[in-house]
């Protein structure tokens, strides 16, 4: 009985590191970005972008990590666009995310029309192709480590130390503190010669990277190609894990493990017969994600200068 | 002796020459000339809107001149952004701070020239390091590891001076540093700025208040409506001289109000207790009562229960318990909205944020509280034409500079951004109109505007209540005057035999009758 538990309990971990890791890579894009002072709910249409960027090339090329790097790139051209129309222009950064969302959308579904022969879905990458799976066969079979890690792939510790990074990054070297600084009063980041343009194209860029990141590891890893609905609003759930983590990387890690968990849970119950319908369950990340965003997030916590464009010469 | 012959033997660390800087059509410095000397301070005065903030944004490069030159220390530099300037020894501390809140204030000091160690990683240790020695060689005493957004005012200044210094600043711009700071705290500054001097550096100070320019500025540059008037040697002058070349005209420093008798008690306040942000009892068991043609004014020091009772009385606060009566009604938690419409005005102390919305123009500014009657709507929808007219009657007869009701508020310099808002509450005709530091960093010309507007609502046999942190304006202007000290009246003076020190005694908590 108890080891049916612990291997059920091992399983929904599994799963659940599963699923957080595309949310992981794109919150973290959400965390660089909103920090900068760029709102980006673009999120979506770079993951989405980054997701199909990552198929095509793992199946043309065959290297997932190029594939991966590709996804990345991919990511950051989306990402410099919003930030072309935000930074640059001073754009109203929520239109301009809505656009990044059906752009990525459209010009992904456009794209694998043209090298697929008129599918909108890619073709499925070889396994040997997909992300490699590091402890695959490490631990002895039965054991409930090896429940957890044994398929988990490459993606998953990768993103775990990414939040490492950006943290660290953020909190402890002289490009964060400039980062933060931007965010919550980019007029006197400038008066001390701080370029705040330089700053949000950095950050915004890097945002649509980590945003195409996380988009690959869904179609590298979790599953083996790329169609039109293969991120349905997992971009946006990565947004809100953004903000009920409180626009901080760690507490970004924290609210994608719990709505990766949500869908981890929706999985595993999908597996039994239950009275309630697969797509009730299925809708349990999302409702998680409501309920969250309605009952515990504060105000306080976003960046002061989140959302508004910054213009020179704007009377100090 | 003369500016010329005074100035003669020092030496020139700055030189603005012929600057002129146009917003579009609206020219806000023309043709300025201004000369720093080193270990000088010099003075920067001239009504609200002359271009003084405008002129040090440009030498500090925020700005970029329309044309004219600056020489440092004998070279032509153009200062196209900040950099520039920090790099040849300008430093400035604006009038609006530029700290970040949720920043410590060592972080914020050492911002954009951090010490770090491999890799752009910071040095926290010799950061915090770095800001002790400065902080101690200049006797700027801060605490690095606070957080601004846990600090007084007069601590963020002492940052924004130490983030000046940290950069090697040999010239320090202070805009209006004294405008938001206590008396106390202003002694301070006064201090530091002659350490400062004493030290080789060379100040260029912008005040309002003539009072400080005797006493800490060598010079003082005269500027109205962007025009240079005159440099003079503050030794050779007074503060009315002062006044006078500044607004144009004879001011008096003291307003003309005829002796009234006052009318019925109109507003009460009876036991009241409201809470501040952090739970804590601020205003408690408060009473207060305001006659008919009567100012009453509430002398204090900063914190001791203002903001919050003012809160309360205006519906942004919840009461905990007591009373609040306008009229013979009980006003007491009611949304702002029925506030105003029981005729009660308010001049809010923080204008950015409660008195006006920014990013509207005047003319919208003006009707924020009677927008949806006639004439400014008609069946709900805006009748622009109306509003128009009547904007343009307020900014005439309140002498809001630049006369063009679609302008921008926030283009507005502070002084005629209050200056709308008093329009506004005054033409509302209220009843009781409340005014809370009604004057904070206005021009000599404005405030005495400001005055005389608040004993035209008395002489009309309206209730004004002041609130305000300078003792001088309350006695000034006010009939009857209460002291506030930790959220309770703890007495009432006739101005007329009022006395400085011991309404001092009273604001500190002491003397109580
Ligand atoms: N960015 C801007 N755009 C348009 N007009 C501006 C801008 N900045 C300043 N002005 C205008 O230039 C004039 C001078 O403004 P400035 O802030 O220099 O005045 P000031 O002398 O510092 O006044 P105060 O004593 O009230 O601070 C004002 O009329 C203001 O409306
Ligand atoms: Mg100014």
């Amino acid at each position: 009985m108890i080891e049916t538990i612990l291997s059920n309990l091992a399983l929904i971990i599994g799963t659940t590191l599963m699923y957080s890791t595309p949310l992981i890579y794109t919150s973290l894009g959400g965390v660089l970005s909103e920090n900068s002072g760029v709102i980006n709910i673009g999120l979506e249409g770079m993951m989405v972008i980054g997701a199909f960027a990552g198929a095509a090339i793992g199946y043309f090329v065959g290297d997932p990590w190029i594939a991966f790097i590709g996804a990345g790139i991919a990511g950051g051209l989306f990402g410099l666009l919003h930030a072309f129309a935000c930074v640059t222009f001073g754009a109203n950064q929520v239109v301009s995310g809505i656009a990044v969302n059906f752009l990525g959308a459209g010009i992904a579904l456009f794209l694998s029309r043209m090298f697929f022969e008129g599918a909108t879905m890619t073709k499925s990458i070889a396994l040997d192709n997909k992300m490699p799976r590091p402890l695959n066969g490490v631990f002895p079979d039965g054991s409930l480590l090896k429940i957890i890690f044994d398929n988990q792939y490459a993606t998953v510790y990768l993103a775990f130390f990414m939040v490492l990074i950006i943290w660290f990054f953020m909190y402890k070297t002289k490009y964060g503190l400039r980062l933060r600084s931007v965010g919550e009063h980019p007029t006197a980041a400038d008066t001390l010669g701080i370029s705040v343009m330089r700053i949000r194209y950095f950050a915004v860029i890097m945002s649509g990277v980590f945003a195409g990141f996380g988009g690959a590891a869904m179609s590298l890893a979790i599953v083996s190609n790329f169609r039109p609905t293969l991120i349905s609003g997992h971009g946006f759930i990565a947004l809100a894990a953004m903000i009920f983590g409180k626009w901080k990387p760690q507490g970004a890690l924290l609210a994608c493990l719990l709505f990766g968990g949500a869908q981890g849970l929706a999985v595993f119950l999908g597996q039994f017969d239950f009275e309630i319908s697969t797509q009730l369950i299925s809708m349990l990340p999302y409702v998680i994600t409501i309920v969250v965003l309605i009952g515990f997030v504060g105000k306080s916590a976003a960046p002061s200068a989140d959302g508004i464009p910054y213009e020179k010469e704007h009377k100090y | 002796m003369g500016y010329e012959n005074v100035t003669q033997s020092l030496t020139k660390v700055i030189e603005m020459k012929k600057i002129t800087k146009k917003f579009g059509d609206f020219v806000a410095n023309d043709s300025v000339n201004l000369d720093v000397f080193k270990g000088k301070v010099h003075a920067l005065l001239g009504e609200n809107g002359a271009g003084k903030s405008t002129l040090m944004n440009i030498l500090y490069g925020l700005y970029s001149p329309t044309s004219g030159e600056i020489l440092i220390n004998g070279k032509k530099v153009d200062i196209t952004n900040p950099n520039i300037a920090i790099e040849h020894g300008i430093g400035m501390v604006h009038q609006h701070f530029m700290l970040i809140k949720p920043f410590t204030v060592a972080q914020n000091i050492i911002l954009g020239q951090e010490p770090t160690s491999k890799m752009s990683v910071l040095n926290m240790k010799k950061a915090l390091k770095d800001v002790k020695e400065i902080s101690e060689r200049y006797g700027l005493y801060v605490d690095p590891n606070a957080k601004i957004e846990d600090i007084s005012v007069g601590m963020q200044q002492r940052v924004e001076i130490l983030k000046a210094l940290y950069r090697g600043a040999e010239i320090l711009i202070l805009d209006e540093p004294t405008a938001v700071l206590t008396p106390q705290e202003i002694v301070e500054l006064i201090q530091i700025i002659k350490n400062l001097t004493k030290e080789g550096k060379s100040i260029i100070l912008i005040s309002h208040k003539l009072k400080e320019i005797t006493a800490a500025a060598d010079f003082c540059l005269i500027i109205r409506r962007g025009k240079h008037i005159d440099t003079v040697v503050v030794s050779e002058t007074n503060e009315e001289g002062l006044a006078s070349k500044m607004v144009g005209r004879e001011v008096s420093f003291s307003v003309a109000k005829d002796d009234k008798e006052s009318g019925d008690e109109i507003f009460s306040i009876k036991d009241l207790i409201v809470k501040d942000n952090r739970d804590i009892i601020a205003v408690d068991k408060l009473n207060l009562s305001v006659k008919k043609g009567e100012i009453l004014g509430l002398a204090g020091i900063d914190g001791n229960g203002q903001t919050e009772l003012l809160e309360a009385i205006t519906g942004l606060r919840k009461v905990e318990s007591g009373e609040i009566k306008i009229n013979g009604e009980n006003i007491t938690n009611n949304t702002p909205f029925q506030v105003i419409s029981k005729k009660i005005s308010h001049i809010p102390e923080d204008r950015q944020k409660r008195g006006l919305v920014m990013d509207f123009d005047i003319s919208e500014n003006t009707i924020l509280e009677n927008y949806y009657k006639y004439p400014f709507a008609k069946r709900g929808v805006l009748q622009y034409d109306n509003i128009r007219i009547y904007a343009k009657e307020l900014i005439d007869k309140f002498d809001v500079r630049p006369k063009e009701e679609s302008k921008m508020a926030r283009t507005l310099s502070g002084g005629n951004q209050q200056k709308v808002i008093i329009a506004r509450e005054v033409t509302n005709n209220p009843d009781l109109l409340i005014a809370a530091q009604p004057t904070r960093g206005l021009d000599v010309g404005a405030i005495e505007f400001v005055h005389k507007a608040l004993i035209e609502q008395r002489d009309n046999d309206k209730a004004v209540f002041l609130i305000s942190f300078e003792l001088d304006e309350i006695m000034n202007v006010s009939d009857r005057i209460a002291v506030i000290y930790e959220g309770k009246i703890v007495g009432i003076v006739d101005a007329k035999d009022a006395e400085v020190e011991k309404l001092g005694l009273m604001m500190a908590g002491g003397g109580n009758e």
